[in-house]
């Protein structure tokens, strides 16, 4: 699906992705963790095009990421913070998307599976920060795109919300898609994730699944695990 | 492109702001045509209006649209689009939409007062075109400061700075530096001089079709002499585009670079 080879970007003289190389596997969910400014962002906005690498290569499907951007119709993409045109209706907004994409959606199905039917005619400028999250998801999954990239997408959420989320990823990956996700809540990436990708000084530090983490760091709980190659790397 | 030149328009019609902006043109328009009397007179008036505040205009909404709609950008960027498309789209949004009040601004009193039974439509004509003119330019300009500032403040201010250099301080020096150099032949030097400044571009265009000789001043009345009425008034319009084009490109070329 994703294939990264020597991926080098720079942000003035900050060194944020060093030489890093990633496959993913066809279908599946795979977390993607590491301490702040890791570079988890800047990896998946490099995947997306938003930011462009001084080195490497990526490829999505088969297809070069560098100066093109038909492949994004691939992806669906669920931004880290929720950062919408203020001055825009939330259902403005969704038709909007639905236009520029030209797709299929099934907005209607996860408004309701959300609970955002009361929200539809108010501004977005006006929404709580979890209700955000909640337009962020709908806007995310809506299509049916065999690449789906999640950057924190718990943040904000209610605990209803949060099953409910859980489920919808699970669904999705029955359907056999990939799914890149990065979350801080360990417990949820415990819980779904089939592999575990450790960014650490611009690298992959670990790449494999929870349970392969757990034996080579010799502790039975995930966060200890986590906290563990934290710590020896930092000590 | 054209779904985002329209999402841009539609949210630019939405803005009090475009309409504070035609109804001014609407008012100055109406004020000078029907208290004044004479046309030629108000369209004299009107180039000076147009030549210094439309160029302001156009570079504080340029910057002004571009920071405010950050959030749309980076949700466009996830999109299969092409970047060109997204900022271009939006310059075109911009660009278009206070031509539009301009145009239309100025066009109602004119057409009410009965322009088209007068010979004074062409004059009228020009001013239009100058002031779309400095409308794409000064909101190409704008979009290429912001784009390469990511601090709003030092975005805004540096707008404002090539704006008050290029209407007012330009001159001053191209003043001084004719009376200082006086004695050497200037027509070269203000030929060149006057093509580097879009609104002197502009003014020239204008006063070329009116045919005022002592509104021209000196580099209007090389440029007379040099191309004469109708070769001066198409080589302007060429300089013109290419004002319009050089940050055009330059848009397209920062925006490929830029990180989100």
């Amino acid at each position: 699906m994703v294939s990264i080879t020597n991926l080098h970007k720079k942000f003035g003289s900050l060194v944020v992705l060093n030489g890093l190389d990633l496959q993913t596997p066809e279908s599946g969910i795979i977390a993607v963790l590491g301490p702040n400014g890791s570079g988890k962002t800047t990896l998946i906005k490099s995947i997306l095009g938003m930011v462009v690498p001084q080195k490497g290569e990526i490829e999505v499907n088969g297809q070069r990421v560098k100066k093109h951007w038909n492949y994004r119709k691939d992806i669906d993409y669920l931004p880290q913070i929720a950062n919408f045109p203020g001055n825009l209706r939330v259902q403005e907004l969704i038709d909007m998307i639905k236009d520029l994409r030209g797709k299929v959606a099934r907005d209607r199905e996860l408004i309701d599976l959300f609970k955002l039917e009361p929200f539809l005619d108010k501004k977005l400028s006006n929404l709580s920060g979890g209700s955000k999250q909640k337009v962020n998801l709908v806007l995310c999954f809506m299509f049916d795109s065999p690449l789906i990239i999640l950057d924190e997408p718990t943040s904000g959420l209610d605990p209803v919300s949060l099953i409910r989320l859980r489920k919808l990823i699970q669904q999705e990956k029955e359907k056999g898609k990939t799914i890149l996700i990065t979350s801080h809540i360990m417990s949820f990436v415990e819980e779904i994730s089939d592999r575990i990708v450790f960014l650490l000084e611009g690298k992959i530090y670990f790449n494999g699944t929870v349970e392969e983490l757990k034996t080579s760091t010799g502790e039975k709980d995930f966060e200890h695990a986590i906290a563990n190659i934290l710590t020896e790397n930092h000590a | 492109m054209l779904k985002i030149l329209k999402y841009s328009f539609y949210d630019l019609s939405r803005s009090r702001w475009s309409y504070v902006y035609f109804f001014f043109y609407l008012l100055l328009g109406v004020v000078l045509l029907f208290l004044n009397n004479d046309l030629s007179n108000a369209v004299i008036t009107l180039m000076n209006v147009i030549i210094i505040l439309v160029p302001l205009i156009g570079t504080i909404f340029g910057v002004m649209y571009f920071y405010n709609s950050r959030e749309f950008t980076e949700l466009l960027l996830a999109q299969p689009v092409r970047r060109s498309s997204i900022f271009l789209g939006q310059y075109l949004g911009v660009a278009i939409s206070l031509s539009a009040s301009l145009i239309f601004g100025l066009g109602l009193p004119f057409i009410i007062y009965g322009l088209f039974q007068s010979g004074a439509i062409w004059d009228f004509a020009s001013l239009l075109i100058s002031g779309v003119f400095l409308t794409f330019i000064f909101t190409a300009i704008a979009f290429n400061i912001a784009l390469s500032h990511e601090n709003k403040i030092k975005g805004f201010g540096l707008a404002i700075l090539v704006w008050l250099f290029l209407a007012v301080v330009y001159d001053g020096l191209f003043l001084l530096s004719l009376v200082y150099f006086q004695d050497y032949p200037l027509d070269k030097f203000s030929l060149v001089a006057s093509m580097l400044n879009p609104i002197d571009l502009s003014r020239i265009l204008i006063l070329l079709k009116l045919d005022i000789s002592a509104l021209l001043g000196y580099t209007g009345a090389v440029f007379k002499q040099f191309f004469g009425t109708g070769l001066g008034a198409f080589t302007s319009i060429v300089v013109l585009i290419l004002w319009v084009i050089f940050p055009v490109w330059r848009i397209k070329r920062i925006a490929a670079k830029k990180d989100f």
